[in-house]
């Protein structure tokens, strides 16, 4: 029974994921003949300067986009949890983005940002015309920004469910005690979170991994490779350049990076019960 | 707009000191409100732009004022899109997903029983648990150029089924998760009572756990049917005629085309999410289930 899943998985997933390994080794155009080229890509791509460019725009996303949206998504999702007619509504309209995919999300910030005929120019507003996505710095500050308004209620919702499940009883007994809404926050809301926090954290700094589609379609890596992440200078490597092997050391560092951060998370939470998983694609 | 994130963070370092829960509190929580009701407003002002502005005349939008609504509102954006095969697009972004989600679902349910039933037994069973659980925390994008090789190899390039055949194995993992800790909550007694009757395990399957697992099958057929409808970078990488484009990929060369017609760019953008917002607006509370499968437990 449990066959036909087996088939497809290791079809199109362990397959891959070995075969991946061993395209490393070879040299190949995407068309043409699988050359075995030992060591060749890997001490081409190591010794490529694109290399620790991308894993270092890589990390500054993942780090500043886990900055922006965890205490934002910890809050929203506390004040959501509760059951107020008022709120119900607002959670509505809030998790609309949810909705949408990585591509139309970038396409209408794409035009909402345009320093001539966007947002800002059309309101004269001259602190929002800026050349958003033509600036190194403000380009990566855009997408964190895009990258939080797509995932916020994604995170939000968990932490709203996760709230609501905290015992009543707690809050009334700290009540008793005389505790204040601070106090009640630090020494029983955010400590009921753990878990929480590390799976979130978890889909977060995975999922960071393979943000693709929103920078593919937003800047394209751009201005220069001020926004290159390594999946992007795995796609660019590996079907504009058509340097398959070099592409495929990418992906083996990209495969062992995710691991890595998964399982380094889960050893902080002390082996939550909980299992990471990727956002977006 | 970097600036109001800045702002946004330096709000919530602040709010979490004073926040606790909205109810039973007898102090209004107001630095809640305030993030809820900012937030809110940066979600709201794009998503109204994108539709108001997908009614306005080209001359219209760059005229008047971004976020007023169009003096002569006009479908021709939308005819526009539509003229540009979006029928077509969507016809096969709905082949796509339903050709995908719907096995997927099945061999996840039928993999999820087996483990359930298995426990402790066979090991070949655990032993493809964890190897599911493995695919979890694996960027399976990574393995995006050796599937792209199989595809050429299977002469599907360029075909609808090579989006399908890896949409379906990467959603098997998290579909397994969820499934399984669904069915091992099914009392043990009600599969025992089967069996006494006589019922063979694939009736078990379809008159037992089918229809307790309902809920959990809806819930995966929905998180897989979002990620898959949405999905751009399979359709990026193993199609490449407009005969067989998604949505999503149709988006792009679209705004590639069209780049200085905004409102047309985002009529297409309103026509492509329209099915899953009425979608949304008819099961919202099964939809956000869905969207934490198995995370929020």
């Amino acid at each position: 029974m449990a066959l036909p899943a087996l088939l497809v998985f290791v079809a199109f997933a362990i397959v891959p994921l070995v075969g991946v390994l061993l395209l490393s080794f070879t040299s190949w155009d995407g068309i043409g003949v699988i050359r075995p080229a030992g060591f060749d890509s890997w001490r081409a791509e190591l010794t490529d300067p694109g290399l620790p460019h991308a894993l270092w725009v890589t990390f500054l996303v993942m780090a500043l986009s886990w900055a922006v949206q965890t205490p934002l998504s910890i809050l929203l999702g506390v004040f959501l949890a509760g059951h107020q007619r008022y709120r119900e509504f607002l959670a509505v309209l809030f998790f609309i983005p949810l909705l949408l995919s990585s591509a139309a999300i970038a396409i209408t910030y794409k035009a909402l940002l345009d320093p001539n005929f966007g947002l800002g120019a059309g309101l004269h507003l001259p602190l929002l015309v800026q050349d958003w996505l033509g600036k190194p710095a403000l380009a990566v500050g855009v997408i964190i920004f895009v990258v939080s308004w797509q995932y916020i209620p994604f995170h939000t919702l968990i932490y709203q469910g996760a709230v609501r499940q905290i015992p009543r009883s707690m809050y009334e007994a700290a009540q008793l005690d005389g505790a204040g809404r601070v106090r009640m926050f630090f020494r029983i809301t955010l400590p009921q979170l753990k878990y929480t926090i590390i799976t979130s954290s978890t889909l977060m700094v995975v999922g960071s991994l393979v943000f693709f589609d929103l920078i593919f379609v937003l800047t394209e890596g751009g201005p220069g490779d001020s926004t290159r992440v390594l999946a992007l200078e795995m796609y660019k490597r590996g079907f504009q350049a058509n340097q398959m092997g070099l592409a495929s050391v990418i992906a083996v560092i990209l495969v062992v990076l995710g691991l890595a951060l998964a399982l380094l998370l889960r050893r902080i939470g002390g082996g939550s019960s909980s299992t990471s998983q990727l956002e977006g694609v | 707009m970097a600036t109001t994130v800045g702002a946004g963070t330096r709000e919530a370092a602040g709010g979490r000191k004073r926040r606790s829960r909205g109810r039973g509190a007898h102090r209004p929580n107001w630095l809640g409100g305030l993030a809820g009701w900012f937030w809110l407003l940066i979600v709201i002002v794009p998503i109204y732009w994108i539709v108001i502005t997908s009614f306005k005349t080209q001359s219209n939008y760059f005229a008047m004022n971004p976020l007023a609504p169009p003096t002569e509102p006009t479908l021709d954006n939308y005819q526009l899109v539509i003229d540009n095969d979006f029928i077509r697009y969507f016809a096969n972004s709905t082949i796509v997903t339903l050709g995908a989600v719907v096995p997927a679902v099945l061999v996840s349910f039928m993999a999820a029983y087996a483990i359930v039933r298995a426990a402790g037994g066979m090991w070949a069973l655990r032993w493809m648990n964890s190897l599911f659980l493995m695919g979890l925390a694996i960027p399976l994008q990574a393995a995006i150029i050796p599937v792209y090789l199989i595809v050429i190899r299977l002469h599907m390039y360029d075909s609808l089924l090579a989006i399908i055949l890896p949409s379906i194995a990467f959603a098997i993992p998290l579909s397994v998760l969820v499934l399984t800790n669904f069915i091992r909550d099914v009392p043990k007694e009600l599969f025992d009572s089967m069996r006494v009757d006589g019922a063979s395990e694939w009736g078990t399957l379809r008159h037992l756990a089918f229809p307790l697992t309902r809920p959990a099958l809806v819930t995966v057929s929905i998180y897989n049917g979002l990620a898959i409808w949405n999905g751009f970078l399979l359709p990026l990488i193993l199609t490449q005629s407009p005969s067989q484009r998604t949505l999503p990929l149709a988006l792009w060369t679209f705004q590639g085309e069209y780049s200085i017609n905004v409102p047309a760019v985002l009529a297409s953008v309103v026509l492509t999410a329209l099915p899953i917002v009425v979608l949304y607006a008819i099961g919202r509370r099964q939809l956000l289930s869905g969207l934490t499968a198995g995370f929020s437990r």
